[in-house]
């Protein structure tokens, strides 16, 4: 019970008719990094605000660290917000910016002092304290914004899209930097994003929303590997959906028949049956083309409709037989042109398989 | 180089249109006040300093100015006060129509000045609206000297600048980013210490900027202390106007005149100094 930070149980958020989240569920373990990661207007912030109590969910309970905050006020739940756009005090030095949190936690002025410049030194940007904002760049702004939040040791650090207003090389740098700085803290983080490669590279869970609602929660791996439904498949990476009926089952595998005709063999949990239709899920990467085809267990005949050069790799969009499929592999010896007739194939372990509900057969 | 040109020339109407209309007849004003007075409405170009002599030695001039200072002052720290809080209530209302309450601002600039300084006529005088419902009500016997008061002149002016002052602080309001707000309130504060912390320290500018539009508006008033004001109530504006219309001393007129100019300038220029720095605080709150 003492190692889950934050619990949300049943959350509802309205805003007038409008549900920016539904029924939400989420148990966030002490210390782990937990992203939440899914399309523009889905809900993302309404949820970090709320465990802020910037906004108060019209149903449900939040408990932080083991205490029900729904009916405490803001300025005294101890949780660290950092906003997307920095939100630091223009009219305050960076040390005034850090300070102000301790301030209004009754800190000795002495122990204030040394606790800003631990936590400079923490987001390395040691001997800027009587700096205004506006003299720093955004990188050190946003570092400046984080140090602010940590140095309250808040219960929870809530991160809204801090990377984001960042240019591409500085964000990638900014990520490995916040990742190491919340393992030294050992900080409980929810981060939010709509970026899915910072979601898979910095996340110790990853929770995909749409629309209000929890699709998946799992580890990285799971999340990329075992899409729980249609909207995680599409949303992460490359996916290809194969529609199509089984055929037969046995020995954890099924044998398929896709709406094109084919015959396929995919991994399949105990629950599939013969004759159910289902979705079969292949992520692009998993699509061998050309020669490394030869000798698959699901072989196919395509068409390249188009292809883009990557140099290393090459991401090919082929007809096969009216099933449109996209391969993303390794170049080894050729590269297909547009109009080429190639061996495609892919392994039944790769293959997840989706319900009429859309979601994973289990 | 090619685009300062340009400017140039599109500043070019403006700049011929404030030299002709404004900065020429300043310098004429200048040049008279060197002139010697002989007799109402005759003047000579003897060139004398006996008309700044007499402004520095009458005390019963820097009199005027004192009292045209002070309810300048008052005036303006008065619609700081009364302008802070509706523009505060506009900027925080979730109300949509926005737009709406700051056309409401803008509405009584449609009826002429004039006409609505006369109108406190109605409300204040002997038998305006407050004297004759307190008469009826049984509250008081004789009228209340209400107008021809300093205080009626002080209200008169509040009720012409308040909209200024909104306007500005409203504008400073509204270049705060909320976020910084919620910032302060995770940290710790209440809401009334956000507002100290944040919000009064960001809107500054724009109340500073209101208070010294409002004191030089006061300052220069002719009109309100004309129309609402007893004879003891005229302003240095007033002053001016007696020394060249009933007086025709144009020579006088004029120094006093270039007198106000200059202080009111000069209060300006030291202001905006200082307020230099909150600009920049502004400029920094992107
Ligand atoms: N104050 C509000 N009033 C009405 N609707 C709101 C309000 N705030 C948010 N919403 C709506 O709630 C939904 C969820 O908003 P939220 O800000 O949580 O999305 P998000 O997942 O953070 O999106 P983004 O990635 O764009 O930041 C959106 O559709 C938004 O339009
Ligand atoms: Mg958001």
């Amino acid at each position: 019970m003492t190692d889950i930070a934050v619990d949300l149980k049943g959350v509802t958020l309205t805003y007038g008719a409008f549900v920016a989240v539904k029924d939400v569920d989420l148990k966030i373990d002490k210390g782990s990094f937990v992203t939440l990661l899914g399309p523009s207007g889905c809900g993302k912030t309404t949820i970090l605000r709320s465990i802020a109590g910037l906004v108060t969910p019209t149903s449900g309970e939040i408990v932080v660290a083991g205490r029900l905050i729904n009916d405490v006020p803001i300025y005294k739940r101890n949780i660290g917000l950092v906003f997307q756009n920095y939100a630091l005090f223009p009219h305050k030095s960076v040390a005034d910016n850090i300070a102000f949190g301790l301030k209004y936690r009754d800190v000795p002025k002495a122990d204030i002092e040394r606790k800003v410049k631990r936590a400079l030194d923490m987001v390395r940007l040691p001997g800027v304290e009587k700096k205004l904002p506006s003299q720093l760049s955004g990188g050190q702004q946003q570092r400046i914004a984080l140090a602010r939040a940590i140095v309250i040791e808040p219960d929870v650090l809530l991160l809204d899209e801090p990377l984001s207003a960042l240019d591409a090389h500085l964000r990638e740098e900014m990520r490995t930097e916040l990742k190491i700085i919340q393992r030294e803290v050992g900080i409980t983080t929810i981060f939010v994003t709509h970026d899915q490669e910072e979601a898979l590279a910095m996340s110790d869970r990853i929770v995909v929303m749409n629309h209000g609602l929890i699709e998946q929660n799992g580890t990285p791996e799971d999340v990329y590997r075992m899409p729980a439904t249609k909207f995680v498949a599409s949303f992460l990476g490359q996916s290809n959906l194969m529609a199509g009926t089984i055929a037969a089952t046995g020995n954890g595998s099924a044998r398929i028949t896709l709406d094109n005709g084919a015959s396929i063999e995919a991994k399949a949990p105990a629950s599939a049956k013969a004759g159910s239709k289902v979705t079969v899920i292949l992520r692009a990467q998993r699509l061998e083309v050309g020669k490394k085809a030869a000798n698959g267990a699901n072989k196919l005949k395509g068409k390249i409709a188009a292809t883009s050069y990557l140099g290393g790799t090459a991401i090919y969009a082929i007809d096969a037989e009216g099933l449109k499929l996209q391969a993303n592999t390794i170049i080894d010896d050729q590269v297909f042109r547009e109009g080429e007739t190639v061996d495609i194939a892919f392994a039944p372990s790769d293959c997840v398989l989706l319900g009429e509900d859309d979601r994973r057969l289990v | 180089m090619q685009q300062t040109r340009f400017a140039w020339y599109l500043l070019a109407p403006a700049i011929i249109l404030l030299a002709v209309l404004l900065v020429l007849p300043i310098a004429i004003m200048a040049i008279y006040t060197f002139y010697e007075f002989v007799t109402a409405g005759v003047e000579k170009a003897n060139y004398t300093l006996a008309n700044w002599q007499e402004f520095f030695t009458d005390s019963y001039y820097h009199l005027f100015l004192w009292k045209t200072a002070r309810v300048a002052a008052i005036t303006a720290l008065a619609c700081a006060v009364m302008g802070y809080i509706p523009a505060y209530f506009i900027w925080m209302t979730s109300f949509r129509h926005k737009w709406l309450l700051l056309l409401l601002l803008i509405v009584p600039f449609w009826i002429s000045f004039t006409i609505r300084t006369f109108s406190w006529i109605h409300i204040l005088g002997e038998q305006g609206a407050i004297n004759v419902t307190l008469k009826t009500l049984g509250i008081i016997d004789s009228p209340i000297q209400m107008l021809y008061t300093e205080g009626a002149v002080i209200m008169g002016m509040i009720h012409f600048l308040l909209p200024y002052m909104i306007l500005n602080v409203y504008v400073s309001l509204e270049g705060i980013d909320r976020d910084l707000l919620s910032a302060a309130r995770t940290l710790g504060c209440t809401s009334a210490q956000a507002f100290r912390e944040v919000t009064l320290p960001l809107s500054l500018p724009g109340l500073c900027a209101g208070l010294l539009l409002c004191f030089v508006l006061a300052a220069g008033s002719y009109v309100t202390p004309q129309i609402l004001g007893g004879n003891r109530d005229a302003l240095f504006g007033n002053l001016v106007y007696d020394t060249i219309m009933e007086q025709l001393n144009w020579p006088m007129g004029s120094t006093l005149s270039i007198v106000l100019f200059v202080l009111l300038g000069i209060v300006s220029a030291i202001y905006s100094r200082y307020m230099g720095l909150s600009t920049i605080f502004k400029g920094l709150s992107r």
